[in-house]
């Protein structure tokens, strides 16, 4: 065979090879990333900019105190070697230091997004800044929305009054009680999870989510004209946004009769 | 014992630098903090391991100076030493493979089956589909797979199912390829490979003194580095070689030694192969 056939045919096997390989290696790997219910430590970086950055070093999980942190285990389903929390188990007890982030050598803990500015000017770690997630309440399954007196997630949130508050309301039913609802605000919810490890039910009827997966995201067009701070968007909107659909270019009387 | 003076030092220091980073964990010591992929000595100096960075780097990742410095210190480290330090007194794989090689020997397994034939240079395809699948999934690719990483990751913080990969690991070096996965396929050694090319410590050898008994190829995981033995003295340039003096310790001439490959005058005429 001439050299530089079998040179080609040699690269193009190779080639080959390469591709299968990498097909079935990001197969894999896209099977494990898409399990994105998983609750990061505080600072986290956005998920696809963690999953980007951490080293899986561990050493966030060597500084929590409570054993909380832990690193995905091959069979955990979870992306492998990257630490999370299980909230019901053992929650983040929001650590004032914050002993995980700091020690991180790659930036996939931020220390600046659990930081403000303090009198002097220093940034100072605060926790409650943390974004780690959001507890949502099953509402059917809370026996403080069924009438019976409960306030244990209440009571263990580490922002009390803030992040869960208790709304009264009459309790229709009997018309003579209360109904005392817990209500988590999204502005102040950690996702720390100490709710939902003292949640009395079998199953907790509080519990952790990552944000992005249990909230909502507004489009342009919807702004609360009352809410001062979310006219703030309209300034931001800088084009008229039209909507086109098959029959946004005819005239209504038109393909109303369409059917006729 | 001298058949052992390098391997009982490297084993000593591949489960010493586990069992410090376990104590690192379990009970709080600052000696070593964190695993081979990143640590931190006595809570100041940083390391990282460099070929990960790369590939947090080809996934889009602005990586804080920690983990650079640490890469670089690392780096520089086994670049300046030499061959693949890292693969034969450092990483806990090793010890895996090693197992599986002394076993193929014990039972002559060389003579009954044959190895599968991959090439030497598939590493290298590997490094390159790691930086490509980096790039392309944003998220550190072999990272994600790696047996090594399993393997330290699950005696420091627990194994999970990692033990399964290891065991692969095992099972493929035992029955389908000899040296198969850190002679062949991991990445981190064919980075290490390119790395360790000019380092100072190499082994040298000595035609003079050789007998021709091959007893030194017959060890070597990377066989293809001592093609100069039986036919002239010279030192290992290749960055292949791990460094684990292997050679040394099975030579009954003394016909091959650790050399500074830039201070000893009789190795330093030797072509590369």
């Amino acid at each position: 065979m001439p050299e530089r056939r079998e040179f080609l045919l040699k690269t193009f096997k190779s080639l080959g090879l390469a591709a299968t390989g990498g097909l079935a290696w990001s197969g894999f790997i896209e099977e494990g990333r898409s399990a994105p219910l998983i609750l990061r430590p505080p600072g986290a970086l956005p998920e696809k900019d963690f999953l980007a950055s951490c080293i899986k070093c561990g050493m966030c999980v060597e500084a929590c105190p409570y054993d909380a942190l832990v690193l995905a285990k091959p069979g955990d389903s979870k992306p492998v070697g990257t630490p999370y929390y299980t909230p019901r188990t053992n929650p983040c007890y929001m650590c004032r230091d914050i002993p995980c982030v700091p020690v991180c050598p790659t930036g996939s803990l931020d220390k600046t997004l659990v930081s403000e500015k303090g009198e002097d000017g220093e940034l100072r770690l605060n926790i409650n800044m943390a974004k780690m997630g959001i507890a949502v309440i099953d509402r059917e399954i809370c026996i403080a929305y069924a009438g019976i007196q409960c306030d244990a997630c209440y009571r263990a949130c580490p922002l009390i009054d803030k992040a869960i508050t208790v709304e009264y309301t009459r309790n229709v039913r009997t018309g003579k009680h209360t109904i005392q609802a817990p209500v988590v605000h999204s502005d102040a919810c950690t996702g720390c999870g100490l709710c939902e490890r003292a949640c009395v039910t079998r199953k907790a009827s509080i519990f952790v989510l990552p944000k992005e997966i249990a909230m909502g995201q507004s489009s342009e067009r919807y702004i609360k004209g009352w809410d001062e701070q979310d006219e703030e968007r309209m300034k931001e909107a800088t084009e008229k946004v039209t909507t086109q659909t098959p029959r946004s270019g005819r005239k209504a009387l038109d393909y109303l009769n369409d059917e006729l | 014992m001298r058949k052992y003076k390098y391997q009982i030092p490297r084993r000593l220091l591949q489960t010493g630098i586990l069992f410090v980073f376990f104590g690192g964990n379990a009970y709080g010591w600052s000696v070593l903090r964190g695993n081979l992929s990143s640590a931190r000595v006595f809570d100041t100096i940083p390391l990282s391991d460099p070929f990960a960075v790369l590939q947090s780097f080809s996934a889009g990742a602005v990586i804080a100076s920690d983990a650079v410095t640490g890469a670089l210190v690392i780096l520089l480290f086994y670049a300046v030493l030499g061959g693949r330090v890292f693969c034969s007194w450092a990483c806990p794989v090793n010890m895996v493979t090693d197992l599986a090689n002394r076993l193929r020997r014990l039972f002559s397994l060389d003579s009954v089956w044959k190895s599968w034939d991959i090439k030497r240079a598939t590493r290298y395809w590997i490094i390159f589909l790691s930086v490509a699948l980096s790039v392309i999934l944003g998220v550190a690719a072999f990272e994600w797979i790696s047996p090594i990483g399993a393997l330290h990751r699950g005696i420091i913080y627990g194994f999970g199912f990692g033990w399964t990969l290891v065991l692969m690991v095992f099972l493929f070096d035992l029955f389908a390829v000899k040296n198969g996965f850190c002679g062949h396929i991991c990445p981190l050694g064919g980075f290490y490979s390119i790395i360790g090319r000019f380092g100072f410590l190499r082994i040298g050898y000595d035609r003079e003194k050789c007998t021709s008994c091959m007893k030194c190829i017959e060890i070597c995981p990377e066989k293809q580095v001592l093609h100069m033995v039986g036919r002239e003295s010279g030192a290992v340039v290749s960055g292949e070689c791990v460094n684990c003096g292997r050679c040394i310790e099975v030579c009954d001439d003394d016909a091959v030694n650790f050399i500074n490959i830039y201070s000893n005058k009789i190795h330093t005429k030797c072509k590369e192969g």
